[in-house]
């Protein structure tokens, strides 16, 4: 026959366990104790009142451009909440939540978020990179470290973030390419929050899913509930086991949505309506699992308040210690430090003349 | 005899390839990585044996797509290992120029000073081989450019050997320029031939009369034109740059302050040019000393030709570089 269909076999699986209603499907939910569904909890509540009081800072000029997180804080917290000490997390720009749930102090985000490169520093041993801003080019290097974390046999797994707009770029493709033809064990957490600053997510590409951009690369996608922390938590988990037992790498889109604006630099009211923005809200992650807790008799209102109030001290003291470490860190020449491992006789030479001029 | 110490005649191929294998044996974090590297040997063979010796772990062939392995070369080498990723020649690499300078060059800065990003990138660089407009430029001052990466141009034989080891011990980025017109050129090398340093230029022929300074490929041309100048009674001084980034400016103004005349032989595009930065280092250092203009020879700023009468009407010749030495000279106050 000249002309025939060739098979591939490939489904893209939607997965939803804890719906908009705080109702779950049993049969799917996670094996997860009661500790760390509070610690889920816990840890999107932090974020997104960190968020918003970072928000406030930002726009009394205290601290610089930064991209909120609020919304998506289930697809980061149930994503990395999969990976164990030693695994490799590689953020985009948006991971506030993520970096919270590996160990980053709060205190560190505020400081980064003020324009201090110290503030990005990683606590000692944590397996975390830099945030990335160029869009997409984090994932290559979560492929490459995914390759030395094989060939050493270190039996480490790395997830790298990133956005819906990043599947537009030919770093996200040149990397899941690599990762499907060594056999890398990563995850691509995809979270699509529907928003590549003005661009929405039909504008982004006609496929009709992200998670099977995978096809492709000969590697499995997965699209997930993103507001729901039990399913982002039950397929991350399954694609990190993969990854772990050398079978490879798996793309998982959640799918979320951004409820602030793409960072501090723009105004979302110019390019979406807020009836949007609203009908998202009713899908809020957060509510979603308090409601889920409260079902379980896990958490009260009473709970809820002591933890508001426990939290609002939290980021008052990320951002008084911020602050303080900004009156030690004000030397315009400290511009000239880490660019080199030892800084060159040049640099000396321009620092030098930034100095005494 | 001693069989150890073995002086031989080799390639500038060959030293580089002795390179990579005596990294690959030393380092188990070294592997190689890059398009054609492996069953291929290198699209301009300095692999060629490696694969078979190392094995595909070590020796990776890579899927087209520069962005992708020089980024997994970031990423690798953050994570501990040590890659030398080979990129087929400069002009591809601009599809990684986000990698190479917003990535690799930044992350130490974006971290705050914790995480060192210790990659080694090959490249062929340069023209002369008819390959045309799209294979043949000389980008090496585009590089030389970005703060936070070293930039390094081995011109000879004992650089082709030395610069690797060195190289892959530097907790930074850093980039070496191999220009294609040098892989096939002979010279003696010692079998245990040293490493060399990454910071100073070389002073490759002693004169007094005239500083040529170039780097990479235009050595040759410049060592061939301070022959024929000597020939009528100008001895040259030539400085190989070796290093673009950073500049050993000392060595070139020393030179320049005994001479009193310079020549800068670059065959990248002259506007905005290494030439342009040497001859702005020298005027700022040792303007009081010339004692006439500085002359550059460069390519012409077009598109690199294909047919060979204009390729080679384009590059830097010997011819060239003899003129404007004798120009500089002639004009003596």
């Amino acid at each position: 026959m000249p002309r025939e269909t060739i098979e591939l076999p490939y489904e893209v699986e939607r997965l939803t366990i804890l719906g908009e209603d705080g109702e779950v499907d049993e049969e799917l939910v996670p094996d997860l104790d009661d500790d760390t569904l509070l610690r889920f909890h816990r840890t999107m509540l932090l974020a997104r009142r960190f968020d918003e009081r970072l928000l406030k800072l930002q726009r009394q000029g205290r601290i610089g451009t930064f991209a909120p997180v609020s919304g998506q804080e289930a697809a980061q917290i149930g994503s990395a909440a999969c990976l164990e000490e030693a695994d490799w997390m590689v953020p985009s720009f948006r991971e506030t939540a993520a970096a919270l749930w590996r160990g980053t102090p709060a205190s560190a985000l505020v400081l980064y978020a003020a324009g201090y490169n110290e503030g990005a520093a990683i606590p000692e041993d944590a397996h975390d990179f830099p945030i990335a801003i160029p869009v997409a080019s984090q994932i290559p290097h979560a492929v490459g470290l995914a390759y030395g974390s094989k060939y050493r046999d270190a039996g480490e797994v790395v997830l790298v973030y990133f956005g819906d707009g990043a599947t537009s770029e030919g770093d996200f493709h040149e990397a899941l390419n690599f990762a499907g033809t060594y056999g890398t064990p990563n995850v691509f957490l995809c979270q699509n929050n529907h928003w590549a600053i003005s661009v929405p997510r039909e504008t982004q590409t006609a496929a009709k899913t992200l998670a099977q951009k995978g096809l492709a690369y000969g590697i499995p996608g997965i699209q997930v509930d993103g507001n729901d922390v039990l399913a982002v938590y039950a397929a991350t988990r399954e694609a990190v086991e993969r990854a772990r037992s050398g079978e490879g790498a798996t793309l998982v889109e959640c799918v979320t949505y951004r409820l602030s604006v793409h960072t501090t630099a723009d105004d979302p009211s110019k390019y979406r309506d807020e009836e949007e923005v609203e009908e998202w809200k009713k899908r809020d992650p957060i509510t979603r699992l308090q409601t889920y807790l409260e079902s379980r008799d896990l958490l009260s209102e009473e709970d809820v308040d002591d933890l508001e109030e426990e939290i609002a001290g939290e980021v008052e003291k990320a951002w008084e210690e911020a602050e303080k470490r900004m009156e030690e860190l004000g030397d315009p020449a400290d511009m000239f430090d880490h660019h080199y491992a030892e800084t060159p006789p040049h640099l000396e030479a321009q620092r030098e003349r930034w100095t005494d001029g | 005899m001693t069989e150890a110490v073995e002086t031989r005649t080799t390639t500038y191929r060959e030293a580089m390839r002795e390179a990579i294998r005596e990294a690959l044996q030393r380092d188990e974090r070294v592997f190689l990585m890059g398009e054609d590297v492996g069953r291929y040997g290198g699209t301009f063979g300095v692999s060629r044996g490696l694969l078979e010796e190392f094995g595909e772990e070590r020796i990776r062939d890579t899927p087209l797509s520069e962005g992708g392995f020089v980024g997994a070369g970031i990423g690798a080498a953050i994570g501990g290992m040590r890659p030398i990723v080979e990129v087929m020649t400069v002009n591809f690499s601009l599809l990684a120029l986000d990698q190479i300078m917003n990535n690799a060059a930044t992350l130490l800065h974006m971290s705050g000073g914790q995480i060192n990003v210790p990659l080694v990138i090959r490249m062929t660089t340069g023209g002369g081989r008819q390959l045309a407009a799209q294979h043949s430029h000389s980008l090496e001052g585009w590089y030389a450019h970005i703060p936070g990466i070293r930039v390094l141009a081995p011109a000879t034989l004992e650089d082709a050997r030395g610069m690797l080891g060195p190289a892959l011990e530097d907790p930074d980025p850093v980039i070496i320029f191999e220009h294609g017109s040098l892989y096939n050129m002979e010279s003696e090398l010692d079998g245990d031939a040293p490493p060399v340093d990454l910071t100073s230029a070389g002073v490759r022929r002693e004169g007094d009369d005239i500083t040529l300074v170039t780097y990479g490929g235009t050595l040759p041309t410049t060592l061939a034109a301070a022959d024929e100048l000597a020939g009528s009674g100008i001895a040259a001084e030539v400085i190989d740059l070796r290093s673009l980034r950073p500049l050993d400016t000392e060595t070139i103004l020393a030179s320049v302050r005994k001479t009193r005349r310079a020549v800068v032989i670059d065959e990248g595009w002259r506007t905005g040019s290494i030439s342009a930065e040497i001859s702005a280092r020298i005027v700022e250092g040792a303007f009081f000393e010339l004692d006439a203009p500085i002359a550059r020879v460069c390519s012409a700023e077009v598109p690199m030709p294909y047919a060979k009468h204009m390729e080679d009407a384009a590059l830097p010749q010997v011819a060239d570089v003899v003129a404007a030495a004798r120009e500089v000279v002639g004009s003596r106050p």
